[in-house]
């Protein structure tokens, strides 16, 4: 652990990554704390209704009079929860495919590789807003829908390493003393191809809060009143121009969020992976 | 040459057939009722069973498999449930609209990505890298639909200079149809006036849907320029005393692009598929704003085509980039 927080400390815009990942947690975590109206959650508040940036408000309010810094806070652990839930169920479903797939050889390897080729090949993001609406429209439809397109990503880069693990020396000595297959597949390669999915679900959380706050923006994902950033820009559409505050601000939390992970994602990358270092 | 695009043609078909029936099967093992869908809120039972019987649906699975492969191998992909007229003509019309989009957006971002990514690449750690290098951050994190909703507030409510939306003012008749696509049929009628408004309206949209695809280009450019520049044929070309523009525009280019004309094919198909959003946003026409409203009315026989239609495009456009990597590199030909 130790030298790779060192070894990421050199690297300017990961640690300005790590800088806004740690604060997205802190808020996810300590948000009611932290708002200064946590109460703007649900309430409503029609006397202050789209209010400009004040001091009293720092973000405006919106057509709910609720203060809209307060829900951009609240909002960082419903799109964190959604992240990290579809990242890993889509780890859960695509790592130990990618792990059988990648040991064995024959049908059912070949089977998993050709049906991971083809959902990579579909339009992810069409196809989570089509299943997002065929399950009924609702934050837990919207979260199965992206772990449905997203574990092919893990099963290919757990594949992969796996080939390349299973004819290392150390895997032939292993097999050679007697080792059972699954406790080679889980005790030693698992451990080893770990790091590459790692950083895959650094990127992933990134771009899942893109797509879920897609869902959300269509109506597909969380539902009022929660304090979620995609609902809050569909809602601000009807008060524009006049309310430039209530769409700017909740949009600008997405893109802070998620160049966060991505930065992260990207530094953690050159460590695991040095030949791709000067290719970013 | 020949053989060798028929052979990655043939490679493509059995992907194709199992995103045929990924996709159904995924589409029809969700439990909703799509007779009680499409009849509405109002109808009666009889209704109901009425048009389970009429779509086949109280077929078993394999069987509307089936009968859906056969319609769709003769283009056949069955009638909307919200316009009621057949899905293919409805693609067909709407399609040249997003191309249109599509084309121009991927102009844009290999005009300005590529001379961006070189310069990048030559300033190597430098400010114009460093600050081209979080502008690529930047362009990958950015939703897209925020975007779009920022571009219309400035430039179309605040200052007037662009229209809102749509793909032409409403106070202008369409060109007559000859090819479908508005600016090229503007040009050939010799309607320049729809051509201008034409143009005016796609530049929003077209800026929001280039910009992921401009980052994108940037950075795959710039890591194909500092490869190539490490080549002995550089160093061997700069002794021998060619002019440094000639060297960078010609050789070191086009050294460096494969991995950017893989980019821009991928880019291709994410393009059409990201242009769903953008499309609902802007009010365009196209294939986008179809599978937004598809997508909220529950229609499935166009939710199964496009996602076909996007895998189609997929395929073909990686062809393509197969085609466009073996012209660059010649040596990929004569391996295949």
């Amino acid at each position: 652990m130790k030298p790779i927080l060192a070894r990421l400390s050199r690297d300017l815009p990961a640690m300005l990554g790590l800088g806004v990942v740690v604060v997205v947690l802190l808020l996810a975590i300590f948000g009611p704390w932290i708002a200064p109206h946590p109460e703007d959650a649900s309430a409503s508040h029609l006397l202050r209704r789209l209010k400009p940036p004040s001091a009293d408000f720092p973000f405006g309010t919106d057509n709910l009079g609720r203060d809209i810094l307060s829900r951009v806070i609240l909002g960082a652990r419903g799109a964190l929860q959604i992240a990290l839930t579809v990242v890993v169920v889509a780890m859960l479903i695509g790592v130990p495919l990618g792990l059988v797939a990648g040991y064995r050889s024959g049908w059912l390897s070949e089977t998993i590789m050709r049906v991971t080729d083809v959902v990579l090949a579909i339009p992810q993001l069409v196809l989570a807003l089509a299943l997002a609406q065929l399950l009924t429209p609702s934050l837990e439809s919207a979260m199965l829908a992206l772990s449905l397109t997203y574990w092919p990503f893990f099963t290919r880069i757990v594949y992969a390493e796996t080939r390349r693990l299973s004819a290392s020396l150390f895997v032939d000595a292993l097999r050679g003393v007697g080792a059972a297959s699954p406790r080679i597949v889980f005790l030693h390669i698992l451990p080893n191809a770990l790091s590459p999915v790692i950083v895959r679900a650094t990127i992933g959380l990134g771009f899942t809060i893109l797509v879920a706050a897609v869902l959300g923006f269509l109506g597909m994902g969380a539902t009022p009143p929660a304090p979620d950033w995609g609902l809050a820009i569909a809602d601000s559409r009807t008060y524009l121009p006049r309310a430039w505050w209530y769409a700017t601000f909740p949009g600008l939390a997405i893109l802070i969020t998620v160049m966060g992970f991505n930065l992260l994602g990207d530094g953690l990358r050159d460590i695991v992976d040095p030949r791709l270092r000067r290719s970013r | 040459m020949l053989r060798f695009v028929l052979r990655r043609c043939a490679l493509v078909l059995p992907s194709l057939l199992g995103l045929l029936v990924v996709t159904f099967l995924l589409i029809h093992a969700v439990p909703s009722d799509p007779a009680v869908a499409m009849a509405g809120d109002a109808a009666t039972p009889e209704q109901i069973a009425q048009l389970r019987l009429q779509y086949g649906l109280d077929r078993p699975i394999w069987e509307q498999f089936a009968v859906y492969v056969g319609k769709v191998a003769r283009f056949d992909f069955g009638e909307s449930a919200f316009s009621h007229r057949p899905v293919a003509l409805d693609i067909v019309q709407r399609l040249p609209a997003t191309l249109e989009l599509t084309f121009a957006s991927l102009l844009l971002s290999v005009l300005i990505g590529v001379p961006l990514g070189v310069a990048a690449g030559l300033k190597h750690n430098t400010w114009p890298d460093h600050l081209l290098r979080i502008f690529s951050v930047l362009g990958v994190a950015i939703a897209a639909f925020w975007f779009a909703i920022m571009l219309q507030l400035l430039f179309a409510m605040n200052l007037g200079w662009l229209p809102l939306r749509g793909e032409l003012s409403a106070t202008l008749s369409k060109p007559p149809v000859v090819t479908g696509f508005l600016l090229l049929d503007s040009i050939v009628t010799g309607r320049w006036d729809a051509f201008a408004d034409g143009l005016r309206h796609l530049l929003l949209p077209a800026v929001t849907l280039a910009l992921g695809g401009l980052a994108t280009i940037v950075r795959f450019t710039r890591s194909g320029v500092l490869d190539t520049l490490q080549n002995d044929f550089v160093f061997y070309e700069r002794a021998v005393g060619y002019r440094w523009p000639r060297l960078v525009w010609i050789y070191v280019l086009r050294n460096s692009l494969t991995a950017t004309v893989t980019q821009i094919g991928l880019l291709f198909g994410g393009l059409i598929a990201g242009g769903v959003v953008v499309e609902a946003i802007f009010d365009w026409p196209g294939i986008g704003s179809y599978t937004v409203q598809a997508i909220l009315t529950g229609d499935r026989q166009v939710m199964l085509a496009v996602t076909l239609l996007v895998g189609a495009v997929y395929a073909a456009v990686n062809i393509l980039v197969d085609v466009a990597h073996g012209l660059l590199d010649p040596r990929l030909m004569e391996r295949a």
